[in-house]
């Protein structure tokens, strides 16, 4: 078997040129990227974080309301929120909320336009299949390295490497969406003398709504369930606790924090779902 | 003037359409030659000329190529040999060739259609779905014409549904509606009361035919029931397999079948809404006086205990009776 493991394929060595590679020519993209991302989630931060907790839950359970119309449901967001007060995490739902909010406005913002792209052209549609399964199988950290290596530590590493994982499913429910429409309701947009433009935005986007505003729900919760590796890199946030936990084999703060990011995400699932109607 | 003009369409569908257009030429029918080539056969050289204000109704079995080529003249389904030519107003515009900007502006303004399965916009109300065609034309003031069409059909009160929460025959009036808001003058439906049931259909038959009388529009409509092609057709074309058979009045086609499809297809229908007093008169004169054209469903009761003089222009060519219209049905 010498002959086989003598000469090895240099995978790693040429993965690791690449990154350095990158981060010796792009440096300037990477810090500029960095800069952007880091003043606009500290001003989201500060926003957030200014008025009394109290008052954001008022507005939570307000939201709420407008969303859902329903009573139900606001006491449970409010009784949430107010749990994680009790627990001393408010200020780590904050950030994760900047996290979470960041991931999801990059997600949509790249991940619809792909799969309108997609759906309309099967065979971009088989390239990049692919690469979506490569996204959310590759593990984390082995992106996380190169994350550091580019970003640093901090909120944009947890930031970049949330996207990575999450966006496949804006991408794969925008394209099932949009490539469901129906042919006999794009042939009637057709027969009436639609314009390719006219047939998106009054038939295929229209359809597949419901099957977006899902991807955003799964956006949401899919960037929550990163908030513990984000944490790794050190973003701010609920997750931070957890490692600290790990780190110091702390069961009681371990629990609780976690028990806290379970609460955050019925919270926002009950807060933002969309009832498919029928 | 002619509003449609068929001429020698030929549509194959496939991924090398032309390459069967020999063997169809050479008389082949579908089959053979979907066994030789691949391709299958849509239709084969079909002319046809639809005149204005005129109801055409294509007629066949099912896969005998109506719908295709229903769906040539708005470029729906694409020729691969011929020419469709629409009145463009002033002149005659070949949908085949005339590039998609002008394809469609005549979509949009000459051509609308009504489809089998409505096609309409689940999401929409109503009034907005009869204003798709307006809005995709740009048609600022659509909000008038869309109530007016709504009248029309009888769906005033029903504006602000959704249309999933009407029945069928209700949404086949939204779908009438949304062709006639663009006053397109050319209609193309494609079996559009097929998916109804038949109470239903006969009144929208009859809905059909009183808003023609106003709005005087050159409608092709496809079906499958002869009876309908007869209530609604000024001309009816029979196609088989791809191929026009037989085209004319109803009463041609009823008193001279081209073929013994055609005999088959008019042996199972009730032939007194096509016969005239004309057909059905023998030598003689004699009682009240009719003209030679009316129907004979329209003084059958009156025959029961009289015999009717036939005229034409005033003269009397002839007489019928009850006897005499037996005579004609069994022969
Ligand atoms: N898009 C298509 N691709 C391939 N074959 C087609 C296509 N559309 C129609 N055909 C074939 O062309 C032939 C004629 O079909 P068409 O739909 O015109 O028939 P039809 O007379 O309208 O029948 P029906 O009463 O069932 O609607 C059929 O054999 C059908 O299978
Ligand atoms: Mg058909």
């Amino acid at each position: 078997m010498d002959w086989l493991t003598d000469s090895k394929i240099p995978v790693g060595k040429t993965g690791k040129t690449i990154f350095e590679w990158l981060r010796d020519n792009g440096s300037w993209f990477f810090e500029t990227v960095e800069n952007v991302l880091d003043w606009v989630i500290e001003l989201t931060l500060t926003i957030l974080q200014f008025p009394h907790p109290l008052v954001m839950i008022a507005i939570f359970v307000a939201i709420t309301w407008v969303i859902q119309k329903s009573w139900k449901t606001c006491v449970f967001v409010a009784l949430g929120l107010l749990f994680v007060v009790n627990q001393g995490y408010w200020d780590e739902t904050t950030e994760s909320l900047t996290l979470i909010l960041f991931a999801c406005l990059t997600c949509m913002a790249i991940g619809v336009p792909i799969g309108i792209a997609a759906a309309h052209r099967p065979k971009l549609y088989r390239a990049i299949s692919p690469v979506l399964d490569l996204m959310q199988t590759l593990p984390t950290f082995v992106y996380l390295i190169p994350m550091i290596v580019f970003f640093g530590i901090g909120m944009v590493p947890g930031l970049v490497a949330t996207v990575i994982f999450v966006l496949p499913a804006p991408i794969r429910l925008t394209h099932l969406g949009v490539s469901s429409t129906p042919k006999a309701l794009l042939e009637a947009a057709d027969a009436f003398g639609a314009t390719p433009q006219q047939k998106l935005w009054k038939v295929e986007l229209p359809y597949a709504l419901p099957q977006i505003m899902t991807g955003l729900n799964q956006t949401i919760m899919l960037s929550l369930s990163m908030v513990v590796i984000a944490g790794l890199v050190g973003a701010d946030g609920l997750g931070v606790p957890v490692v600290r936990a790990l780190q110091q084999v702390n069961a009681a703060k371990g629990f609780e924090s976690g028990l806290v990011i379970v609460v955050v995400a019925i919270v926002l699932d009950r807060m933002l779902r969309v009832e498919q109607k029928s | 003037m002619s509003a449609v003009i068929f001429d020698n369409v030929s549509i194959m569908f496939g991924d090398k359409p032309k390459t069967a257009l020999p063997h169809a030429d050479q008389g082949m029918n579908r089959a053979e030659i979907q066994e030789q080539t691949g391709q299958v056969l849509g239709v084969h050289n079909c002319s046809l000329e639809v005149q204005e204000g005129e109801i055409l109704v294509l007629m066949g079995l099912s896969g005998s190529g109506k719908s295709t080529l229903l769906r040539s003249v708005n470029g729906l389904n694409p020729v691969v040999r011929g020419a469709v030519r629409v009145n463009d107003g002033d002149d005659m515009v070949d949908v085949v060739s005339c590039g998609k900007q002008k394809l469609r502006e005549i979509r949009q303004s000459r051509v609308a259609m009504v489809f089998q399965q409505f096609g309409l916009l689940p999401w929409r109300s109503v009034a907005e779905n009869v204003g798709f065609g307006l809005e995709l034309a740009g048609d600022a003031g659509r909000a008038d014409k869309v109530k007016t069409q709504l009248e029309l059909v009888g769906l005033k009160d029903w504006a602000d549904r959704k249309v999933g929460e009407l029945s069928g025959g209700m949404q086949q009036r939204v779908g009438l509606a949304r062709a006639f808001a663009t006053q397109a003058p050319i209609l193309l439906m494609d079996e559009p009361f097929s998916a109804l049931d038949p109470l239903i259909r006969n009144r929208l038959q009859d809905e059909l035919l009183d808003l023609q009388r106003d709005l005087k529009r050159t409608i092709i409509f496809v079906s499958h029931d002869l009876d309908e092609a007869f209530k609604l057709g000024n001309r009816i074309a029979i196609l088989e397999g791809g191929r026009i058979v037989q085209c004319g009045t109803p009463r041609e086609i009823f008193s001279s079948p081209a073929d013994d499809y055609v005999a088959d297809f008019v042996a199972n229908m009730n032939p007194l809404g096509v016969l005239t007093a004309r057909d059905a008169m023998e030598p003689g004169s004699g009682g009240d006086e009719i003209e030679a054209e009316t129907p004979i469903r329209d003084f059958m009761a009156r025959l029961k205990d009289e015999t009717l003089s036939v005229t034409e222009n005033g003269q009397t060519i002839g007489q019928i009776s009850a006897q005499s219209v037996v005579a004609r049905l069994s022969a």
